[in-house]
């Protein structure tokens, strides 16, 4: 049947483990790769696509923060820190090693999974947040080293240039070519956690985070999940870094501080706790908001303003309404933009004919 | 539920309708001329952009009021970055999507972001006080301008300053650097360290970490037990007003004391206590300072004629002086590449062979007379020193650049 289900008539273990049980649910992801490989870059032009380029980006991130704090229900605040020693890895590596992006990424992703690690040693003995303060002094002392250590930070004003990624001798550099290297780590860390939320792994994440005694008690060694959570988590967010780096070309700390944590975190808070589309869609509101905003608030602003008021007006308004709201949509659904959009699905699942 | 997602339906509609609208609205003009100014007006460093942007659009609307530059209007698209690296990147892909020949660059981490794409995509940024101190190199950041002081030549600004003041020789004598414990803050440390052995004298360094309202003991290690002859203050944001009222506490002489010019501002010396606590406190400045200038004086005529008030933000001189600088060498750059072609429609690789003809173009001393050449896109590395006096700052020297020879060393040791 193409759209409804109705009862479980599955009848091999394989059916029972598909991602997408769904007809439906398997053609919107054919229409989804189609829209975002094919689509969305024959249409778009650069500006559009250098925005979808740091959704991107910032989707991947989310994704690990949300594995960290949505899956297993540990609060970390060092999350940019994590990413910060996978964009220096991977400089230092293309660099002076001249290590190819295949090699640097997941080098990068290592790096971060091994610091995050040991950043998350205390939250064997401390939970919430005492633990988030843990972590907000692991944020601080990474980049206190990176400052202060030349070796890693290469020098100048803490930044090392990176060449741009080559693939069979093609340096992808405009928009359009960084797009589809984006996409392909975006859609890889997509996949990937979905899943990993569904093998052992991701149900004794969620076990740890709903209670963390009773998961001891059924078998999960929580010491052991704790720190692999907070290893993935960290893996992706070296990832991520290491893609803005390249994406930049260069490497810097700077753009690794502690608001960049709370931005994720607000992130996963706005799309849903525990979810992979949420961190999808959190990403995409709180990376797009600020822009749609302002693209919305120009013309109608320029009908009476000029230039220098304008500006002055536009961005203190963007302000006031993206933080507006993020308070509306959370009263409307404290559960995230997840699930808002579940909200709706189920109402059309049915329609006409809701009871 | 269904009365929601009807609203919901409704609302995207509109959300779409007014999309399109925006989509619309970017009409190029034949005779427009765009520039790209980042501005922060609502993050970290909005104490800054506040005064500064509206200095730079105060300018150009002067310029356009007299019928723009060679007959082409300017206009000037500025996007708050809230000083965020995401929206800076944005904000440059749509400057080049609305045809932006030229763009002003805003805050540290964003310049250096935005270094590669720049060069890739052939507009020019120009960082004033921000960047990378190496970027003056313009063989090796084709792109890249300064167009104002770096800190390397703040740092050699500051200690020929101080050398006048102590009587013409630095030797035996003990300079403490106060410093933002950032990449910004360490930048001037290899240029002190060389002047340290040329000129003989003691250097010692203290980090004050980010934030930066905290430092109480750095202070106390400055004036009781390393008792220099001259502080040097590299500060941002709310520091510098923290570190005048703490040296002023522990009884340190101001006159003592030269900040670099992110510490510079009548802001941070209102907010240590205003002028009376601050008197003789010394500040390096990249523009001019106050109301004396024929062209601030043109912008307040030009708001009176049009009935409305002086701009307030000229309450801060210091930023709004350094945004009408900006201005300024921008539209001489767009300037100098509309004649070199004959009056057509310059493209940004010709408003970069402008900016590197940029000479002699002072206005009236607010800009220094910097000379922008390909190789140096610094322009000389001119400062001016103006001090707490009265109620006021009060200018203590010409505009002057020192040691030279040793930062062309430095920047071709890279």
């Amino acid at each position: 049947m193409l759209h409804r289900e109705s009862g479980t008539f599955k009848t091999s273990y394989a059916a029972d483990m598909a991602l997408y049980p769904l007809p439906i649910a398997r053609w919107t992801v054919a229409m989804i790769v189609l829209l975002f490989a094919v689509i969305i870059p024959l249409a778009l032009d650069d500006y559009y696509l250098s925005i979808l380029n740091l959704v991107l980006i910032a989707i991947v991130g989310a994704l690990g923060l949300n594995i960290l704090v949505g899956y297993t229900g540990q609060i970390s605040v060092g999350h940019a820190a994590f990413m910060s020693v996978g964009a220096y890895t991977a400089a230092n590596l293309a660099v002076h090693a001249h290590m190819p992006f295949w090699v640097t990424l997941p080098a990068g992703g290592m790096m971060a999974a091994l610091v995050g690690a040991i950043v998350g040693i205390p939250s064997l003995r401390i939970k919430g947040l005492y633990l988030a303060i843990a972590t907000l002094a692991g944020q601080l002392i990474i980049e206190w080293i990176i400052n202060h250590t030349p070796a890693i930070s290469g020098g100048a004003q803490a930044s090392i240039e990176v060449p741009r990624p080559t693939l069979w001798g093609h340096h992808m550099k405009t928009q359009g070519q960084l797009y589809f290297f984006l996409l392909f780590f975006a859609a890889l860390a997509t996949v990937a956690t979905l899943n990993l939320v569904r093998s052992r792994i991701g149900r004794a994440f969620v076990a740890i985070r709903d209670q963390d005694i009773a998961a001891e008690i059924i078998g999960v060694d929580i010491y052991r999940y704790k720190l692999l959570s907070f290893a993935i988590s960290s893996f992706y967010a070296g990832v991520c870094g290491v893609l803005y780096t390249y994406y930049l070309g260069i490497a810097n700390y700077e753009q690794f501080q502690i608001n960049v944590s709370i931005d994720y975190l607000a992130m996963i808070i706005i799309g849903g706790l525990g979810s992979v589309l949420g961190s999808i869609f959190g990403a995409i509101f709180v990376t797009m908001l600020p822009i749609v905003i302002r693209l919305v608030m120009e013309p109608l602003a320029g009908l009476f303003l000029n230039e220098g008021e304008l500006s002055s007006v536009v961005s203190s308004v963007r302000l006031v309404l993206f933080g507006g709201l993020i308070i509306f949509f959370l009263v409307i659904e404290p559960e995230g933009l997840n699930r808002l959009w579940r909200n709706i699905r189920n109402y059309f699942r049915v329609w006409p004919f809701s009871y | 539920m269904s009365k929601f997602a009807s609203y919901r339906v409704q609302a995207g509609a509109a959300a779409l309708g007014l999309l399109a609208l925006a989509g619309t609205s970017a009409l190029a003009q034949d005779k427009e001329i765009v520039i790209g100014l980042q501005c922060d007006r609502t993050g970290p460093t909005q104490t800054i952009g506040v005064f500064l942007c509206p200095g730079y659009h105060d300018y150009v609307a002067l310029v356009n009021s007299r019928g723009g530059v060679e007959g082409y209007k300017i206009r000037a698209m500025e996007i708050d970055t809230e000083y965020k690296v995401p929206p800076a990147v944005e904000a440059h892909e749509r400057f080049k999507k609305e045809g932006a020949v030229l763009e002003g660059l805003y805050g540290t981490p964003q310049t250096i972001a935005l270094t590669k794409k720049l060069e890739e995509d052939k507009i020019l940024g120009t960082a004033p006080g921000f960047g990378l101190a190496s970027s003056a190199d313009g063989k090796r950041y084709p792109y890249l301008f300064p167009i104002a002081a770096s800190y390397w030549s703040q740092a050699t600004g500051a200690v020929s300053y101080i050398k006048k003041q102590l009587g013409g020789s630095l030797k035996g004598k003990k300079i403490a650097y106060l410093m933002y414990d950032n990449p910004a803050g360490k930048e001037p440390l290899p240029i002190f360290e060389d002047l340290a052995k040329m000129e003989g004298f003691d250097m010692r360094t203290f980090a004050v970490p980010a934030p930066g309202v905290e430092m109480g003991a750095q202070v106390l290690d400055i004036t009781s037990r390393y008792r220099p002859d001259f502080v040097i203050t590299h500060l941002f944001g709310r520091s510098p007003s923290v570190a005048i009222k703490e040296l002023k506490g522990k009884g340190f002489p101001l006159s003592k004391v030269i900040a670099f010019v992110w510490g510079s501002s009548e802001a941070d010396i209102k907010a240590a206590g205003g002028y009376g606590a601050a008197q003789g406190y010394h500040t390096i400045q990249f523009a001019g300072v106050g109301e004396d200038f024929k062209v601030i004086k043109d912008i307040n005529a030009m708001y009176k004629a049009q009935g409305k008030p002086v701009p307030k933000e000229q309450e801060i001189s210091v930023y709004y002086n350094r945004g009408v600088m900006v201005a300024a060498l921008h539209l001489e750059a767009v300037r100098n590449a509309i004649k070199a072609k004959g009056g057509a429609k310059p493209t940004g690789e010709d408003v970069r062979k402008g900016m590197e003809s940029v000479k002699g173009f002072t206005l009236g001393g607010m800009v220094p007379p910097m000379v922008i050449t390909p190789e140096d896109h610094e322009g000389g590395g001119w400062v001016q020193v103006w001090t707490v006096k009265g109620n006021k700052l009060v200018k203590d020297s010409e505009w002057f650049q020192a040691y030279r020879d040793l930062i062309k060393k430095h920047l071709a040791a890279k």
